[in-house]
């Protein structure tokens, strides 16, 4: 028997404190967090709580305090700033509350561009890029630059560009923070489907909508985890339909 | 019920199978389907009250058919209904009462009542999710209110966060 492959994500009592003029501020306190190998995890909590500072620590793109931070089974938070550069354009995608696209690219090369930085072939490239910018509604906007897109369209793109070399965790932060309820549809099915394709992700979201399609839903406060569960079980009553959530007076 | 069944009889008079047809049309499967025999419980007391009246319809080779149609003070009851600000959504959450008091029990702990709530309120999303999901996409009807419902499972779960910030 082969042991069991090791989490993608494993933190180990991982602590981030800034310092804000010299006084400390805990911002992440002694977070032990394991994510499988395609599971969907929701972070949620308060504004204030953490969430981005956890995400932004297991991306490498802030340095811990103190703990440990394993990706794949390596031990990533001794790695210096290229190595983990490195990393990230191999394993990981990102998208974020803003959206830093490339200005002076179309949207097409916006997306196609980390495929081909983790050695996808051009044509791998645009097919996956034609497929991504399609289910989220875009793809009459692949030849616009990013500056001509309104805000809920630049935040597609940006999770069309973190899912475009198949990373094996999208790590995301608060990405449909700027969407109207139709846009969200769209990017719920891509989630799903990309979700039930075997990708890893770990999403902070004040959305219910999302989180309610996650595995697992980790709970922030003050920088601690103080839940970490499936979604509850459904209604006590199955039904073949939610009609009595929708309450209409009779 | 009584006001859709007041509205529905505006349009035109129809029996009770006709009347149970049209609400499912209309709203599709985001509103309990409501089995016949409420809608002629409804309807009798319509009538009591004088709202609606019911003609026999010969039919031949059939059982006579009930008809309803709506009287002037149907009319005036379903446009006094439409005209009327509707109330807002329950502020006196019975969760929150629970929250408040939960101290005073001396068993239950807050931190563990929220972290429970939100799954489930989490739960109840995925419902309204697949629900939206099946539902017929040209059924607007349908879709507006479960979008409603989803959005006031937004407004709870907000709100429960506010309470894990202030009473924790
Ligand atoms: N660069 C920074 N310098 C100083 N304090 C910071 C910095 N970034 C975040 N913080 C503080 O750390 C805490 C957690 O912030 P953050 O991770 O952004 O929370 P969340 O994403 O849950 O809103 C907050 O108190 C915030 O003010
Ligand atoms: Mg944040």
């Amino acid at each position: 028997m082969s042991p069991p492959p090791p989490p993608i994500v494993n933190t180990v009592n991982l602590v981030k404190i800034y310092q804000n003029g010299g006084v400390p501020v805990p911002a992440v306190r002694g977070v032990d967090l394991q994510v499988e190998a395609g599971q969907f995890v929701a972070v949620m909590g308060p504004s204030g709580s953490g969430k981005s500072t956890l995400v932004h620590m297991i991306g490498g793109l802030d340095a811990r305090t103190s703990g440990e931070i394993w990706l794949d089974g390596k031990r990533a938070d001794t790695l210096n700033e290229s190595a983990w550069a490195l990393l990230r354009r191999q394993k990981i995608g990102f998208v974020f509350q803003f959206f830093n696209l490339v200005a002076n690219m179309t949207v097409a090369d916006n997306v196609e561009l980390p495929a081909l930085l983790a050695g996808a072939s051009p044509r791998e490239a645009r097919e996956r890029r034609e497929y991504l910018l399609g289910e989220l509604g875009l793809a009459d906007r692949a030849d616009a630059a990013p500056a001509q897109l309104a805000g809920g369209e630049q935040q597609r793109v940006a999770l069309a560009r973190a899912l475009a070399n198949r990373p094996s965790l999208l790590l995301a932060d608060e990405p449909t923070g700027n969407l109207d309820s139709r846009n969200t549809r769209d990017v719920l099915r891509l989630l799903s489907e990309v979700h039930r394709d075997g990708q890893t992700i770990i999403m902070v979201t004040h959305d219910a909508r999302v989180a309610s399609l996650a595995d697992r839903v980790v709970s922030l406060l003050d920088g601690e985890i103080v839940d970490d569960g499936a979604v509850g079980p459904a209604r006590r009553r199955p039904r073949a339909t939610a009609g009595d959530v929708v309450e209409l007076r009779g | 019920m009584r006001q859709s069944l007041l509205a529905l009889l505006a349009k035109e008079p129809a029996h009770g199978y006709e009347l149970k047809q049209a609400l499912e049309q209309i709203f599709g499967s985001a509103y309990p389907s409501p089995n016949i025999g409420q809608i002629y419980v409804t309807l009798s007391r319509l009538e009591k009250d004088g709202l609606v009246r019911v003609v026999d319809v010969e039919q031949s080779n059939r059982p006579n058919k009930k008809v309803y149609y709506l009287t002037a003070a149907g009319r005036e009851a379903l446009d006094v209904w439409v005209d009327e600000p509707t109330e807002g959504p329950r502020v006196r959450d019975e969760f929150f009462m629970k929250l408040v008091l939960a101290p005073m029990t001396g068993i239950a702990d807050r931190m563990a009542l929220i972290s429970r709530q939100r799954r489930h309120y989490l739960a109840l999303m995925r419902d309204l999710n697949e629900l939206a999901e099946r539902t017929d996409q040209g059924n607007r009807v349908a879709l507006l209110l479960i979008e409603g419902a989803m959005l006031h499972l937004q407004a709870d779960l907000d709100w429960l966060e506010r309470c894990q910030e202030d009473l924790s």
